[in-house]
């Protein structure tokens, strides 16, 4: 592993001849990190963009996403109305940026909810052994019921899709995932020689969790909460869509594409456009994600 | 080698009755009455008692779990709330459509990623290389049925190659199943062949740096066999492994996907069900697609000590 040419890559000064011809350039440590990965910085830079348009969204949108008229039902995109009105005649412009706040809370609320649930879980089974193997099993058996179908059935037992169990919802079926990676993390930080030291000197057992454990596993559960926000948008957007999400009154972006189902082959814009504000953001949260898994764990670099 | 086999297939037991008890305890642990829920804002008392009866809340958890589990064992999954047929003959219904579908898109999905994978190991750095795993990450990040609508409106509706609504039993013939089918597949393909490009790609990273490839190249071997033969058998157990997690994403997939394409098969019972709140239904769905996930997991375990002799337990 330690010989792999990849890592020579990284620093190119270690080449003695490099170093004397070319000495790096001096760029600031900001724009050396733009340099060294570019694409975390274009999603860094898209998903301030939805940011900006979801805290903007009253001042951007041109009608209420509410508002009905009956006389603009299912028009094409236009000047009047951007991306066209759906089948109520609500301008699907309009929609799409209230989206904006909808999908990104979904997927930070589930991030953060499946990892303290799955932070909490990983710890416990990674740290005290005798309840490892049942945790594990539990979480194994968790792992093989399909997400989106968990999330299904629990959205189908629960009264109305508030915005609150839709992040429930998907968030038990994300937790095992954060409590194996959780779990694994410890199970190498465990056999450390500080953590003895921890031992040797007496510090309790809820002390060394706490206090030595828990910190070194916090960055690849950074990485990881950056993949559940990104699958848990998407899970929302397929809840909403076939028809098990949230209310259809709520302009999510995939409420907007539920609406559009019916009537896709004639007006594909109904679909299209809610559809590309959600893969965008998707997709910069990924990009994101990747940069921090490469800032992190720099063996794994080199991809996209 | 046959106790391994044995304790592995005796240790997928626990996780089954896991997955079981889980599943029936769903109705208990989501607040409110759940037979009034899934009768809906406008029902009867009486048909609230109905659904009561007919999901056994009025009876105790461990009674009504014994007599739920002890009937699925013996392929009785109760009654449909909405049409009040058995589950288990509305499922059998609808099994071909989505069998027909994933072993289309599994073929489909491996045949393409893998020698992408090890095309974009092999020239790792270069702009192929860049270019197979940008398409990766766009394959995670496009939800599978945006996919769906853009190769349907494409391939089906501007160009006219395909057909993109419904299905054909394969009785009626291979082609006329394989050319409904193509559509779909390709769209859950997708997001597979981006998984499995992706593990490929790291797999074979790892595997190209070893001394028997070099061996293997310096005595001559076409790069061919360097590729496919040495490397990527050696780099074959994190591949199998990223396809049997995958089939998760894949009957996910499923789901959307047939209600995109107006495949008759057991997604679009589910999403069908959802609308009429039919829970037995549901229920019955997620306890045999995750069935087929622990079942198809195991197959992949056994058969890592075929693929690597080395791997004995």
């Amino acid at each position: 592993m330690s010989d792999r040419p990849i890592d020579n890559e990284q620093y190119p000064a270690a080449d003695p001849r490099t170093a004397i011809l070319s000495p790096p350039p001096n760029h600031s440590p900001i724009v050396r990190s733009i340099l060294q990965h570019p694409t975390m910085w274009i999603g860094a830079v898209l998903l301030l963009l939805v940011a900006l348009v979801a805290v903007f969204a009253p001042l951007i949108a041109t009608t209420d996403p509410a508002a009905l008229d009956p006389g603009m039902r299912v028009k094409a995109p236009s000047a009047d109305a951007l991306f066209g009105t759906d089948m109520l005649g609500r301008d699907i412009f309009s929609r799409c940026v209230y989206g904006a706040r909808v999908s990104p809370i979904v997927g930070i609320g589930v991030a953060l909810c499946s990892s303290l649930v799955g932070l909490a879980i990983g710890l416990i089974a990674g740290f005290i052994r005798w309840v490892d193997n049942i945790i594990m099993r539990i979480m194994d058996g968790m792992m093989s019921i399909p997400a989106i179908l968990l999330a299904i059935a629990l959205m189908t037992l629960m009264r109305g899709g508030s915005i609150f169990n839709v992040v429930f919802a998907i968030t038990i079926a994300e937790i095992p995932r954060v409590a194996r990676l959780t779990r694994s993390a410890v199970l190498t930080v465990r056999e450390l020689d500080y953590v003895e030291a921890g031992v040797a000197c007496g510090t309790s057992k809820a002390g060394i969790i706490w206090r030595h454990i828990m910190p070194n596993t916090l960055a690849p559960i950074t990485v990881q909460a950056t993949y559940i926000c990104a699958s848990a948008m998407i899970t929302e957007a397929i809840l909403s869509f076939i028809g098990a999400g949230l209310p259809t009154s709520v302009p999510s972006w995939g409420n907007i594409m539920a609406e559009g189902r019916a009537l896709w082959q004639v007006k594909p814009n109904i679909v299209f456009f809610p559809a590309l504000f959600l893969s965008i953001t998707v997709l910069a949260v990924n990009l994101v994600g990747d940069g921090l898994r490469d800032a992190i764990d720099p063996r794994l670099s080199k991809g996209v | 080698m046959g106790y391994y086999i044995l304790r592995r297939i005796l240790a997928t037991i626990p996780v089954v009755v896991f997955v079981m008890v889980f599943i029936f305890s769903l109705l208990y642990i989501t607040p409110g009455d759940p037979a009034a829920i899934l009768a809906g804002d406008q029902a009867t008392q009486e048909e609230i008692n109905f659904i009561r009866n007919e999901l056994g809340l009025d009876r105790s958890f461990p009674v009504r779990f014994v007599e739920w589990s002890s009937g699925i064992l013996q392929g009785d999954f109760g009654t449909s709330i909405f049409t009040r047929l058995p589950v288990a003959q509305m499922i059998l219904q609808r099994v071909e459509p989505t069998v027909s579908l994933m072993v289309v898109v599994l073929i489909m999905a491996i045949s393409v990623a893998v020698p992408l994978g090890v095309l974009a190991a092999w020239k790792h750095g270069s702009l192929l290389d860049r270019g197979i795993m940008l398409f990766a990450v766009l394959g995670f990040s496009v939800p599978v049925f945006v996919i769906g609508y853009v190769l349907a409106w494409f391939m089906g509706l501007q160009l006219g190659w395909l057909p993109v609504q419904g299905y054909v039993p394969l009785s009626k013939g291979f082609w006329l199943w394989l050319r409904m089918l193509l559509l779909p597949a390709a769209t859950l393909a997708t997001f597979y062949v981006a998984i499995i490009a992706r593990i490929t790609r790291a797999a074979m990273l790892e595997i190209l740096l070893q001394d028997y490839i070099r061996t293997a190249r310096a005595k001559g071997l076409s790069e061919w066999a360097v590729l496919f033969i040495h490397g990527l058998r050696n780099a074959s157990v994190p591949i199998i492994t990223v396809i049997g997690i995958g089939i998760a994403v894949m009957i996910s997939g499923a789901v959307v996907i047939e209600s995109v394409f107006a495949l008759p098969g057991l997604g679009r019972l589910t999403v069908d069900s959802i609308l009429r709140r039919d829970y037995p239904v549901i229920q019955a769905v997620i306890l045999i697609f995750s069935f087929v996930y622990v079942l198809i997991n195991l197959l992949i375990d056994l058969s890592y000590t075929l693929i690597d002799p080395r791997i004995r337990y």
